[in-house]
């Protein structure tokens, strides 16, 4: 009997427990981000065409000179890339440099996307099929990666740059100035 | 005033509310495989992995343009010979277990295979002994 009722307070703790667990994280905010798994490791091979007219396209290549980038990608189609138009440009003037891939878009339309909303871009390649995309571990647009000097994948940003992200972004920076 | 509404209006007009890409899908993001063997493989794992855009369909049930062009890697990368397990693992080491709906054992998830094993030896032992220990008694009486 003494048993058995210890048995029973167990199996209550358990349940309280268990819904505690359940109320914590649900209460927890959801987060719809699937982070990349590539952090950490070098970046994928690719070789992409240019974009757009006035800038070069991309390989993996361009990132092994030893100087840490950011990795832009974008898509003229892609509404909230325009809202981080402004905060590329405040990155760039603090000194980054900044590559892009513009994912399924045509030339014509990057380049007027580039006219009205700025070009922060040294290079910009184009991905017709998320090939690149995919290679990175990225789930969409606006997504920013921070790339080392070696060409190795540092850190993720996914969605808009805000303005609250800028520091962020450039500590990142200046962190992967040191190798890994 | 009046025409600081008014160029706001015409900038409402003149920007077109394009939420997706505006070039047309991929070549295999609608087109199956000739071979039905490949497709009927393409197909099964496509069914299996997540759409990164509306998380909560397959690629095969998405609309979203990034469903699509995954749908064209995945046809393009079996009827080029690879297997549908090493594009999961492809996947997997780029975006973790959440792109693939088939359960992987990992650090992670083991307790999820382990515990059920777990409770049912627990659960069969507990019923074993009073099994026999109200055989007992029923000799006894």
């Amino acid at each position: 009997m003494k048993n058995l009722r210890i048995g029973l307070w167990v199996m209550a703790v358990i349940a309280v427990g268990l819904f505690a667990l359940f109320a914590f994280m649900l209460a927890k905010p959801k987060n719809d981000f699937v982070a990349s798994a590539m952090i950490g490791q070098p970046m994928p091979e690719f070789t992409l065409e240019p974009a757009t007219f006035d800038r070069p396209g991309l390989a993996t290549t361009d990132f092994a000179d030893g100087q840490p980038r950011l990795l832009n990608l974008f898509g003229s189609w892609c509404i909230p890339c325009r809202a981080e138009a402004q905060t590329l440009e405040q990155l760039e003037r603090s000194g980054a440099q900044i590559y892009a891939v513009a994912l399924r878009d045509r030339p014509e339309d990057v380049a007027r996307f580039l006219e009205v909303y700025g070009n922060p871009y040294t290079r910009v390649g184009r991905d017709d099929l998320s090939e690149t995309q995919f290679a990175l571990g990225a789930s969409g647009v606006p997504e920013t990666f921070v790339i080392d000097g070696q060409g190795v994948i540092r850190y993720q940003h996914i969605g808009v740059i805000a303005e609250s992200d800028v520091a962020t972004l450039l500590e990142q920076l200046r962190l992967a100035r040191e190798p890994l | 005033m009046l025409r600081a509404l008014l160029a706001a209006l015409l900038a409402l007009i003149a920007v077109p509310l394009l939420a997706q890409s505006n070039v047309p899908p991929a070549p295999y993001a609608y087109t199956q495989l000739d071979d039905p063997r490949l497709e009927a493989e393409a197909h099964d794992l496509m069914l299996t992995i997540r759409c990164l855009q509306c998380q909560s369909q397959s690629i095969a049930d998405s609309d979203a343009p990034i469903a699509g062009d995954m749908r064209h890697q995945i046809r393009t990368r079996i009827a080029a010979g690879e297997s549908p397990e090493a594009i999961r693992a492809w996947l997997i080491a780029r975006y973790g277990d959440y792109i693939s709906y088939e359960p992987q054992i990992s650090s992670t998830t083991w307790p999820l295979f382990v515990l059920p094993v777990i409770l049912l030896l627990a659960a069969g032992t507990i019923l074993l002994r009073r099994f026999r220990g109200n055989a007992g008694k029923g000799d006894a009486a």
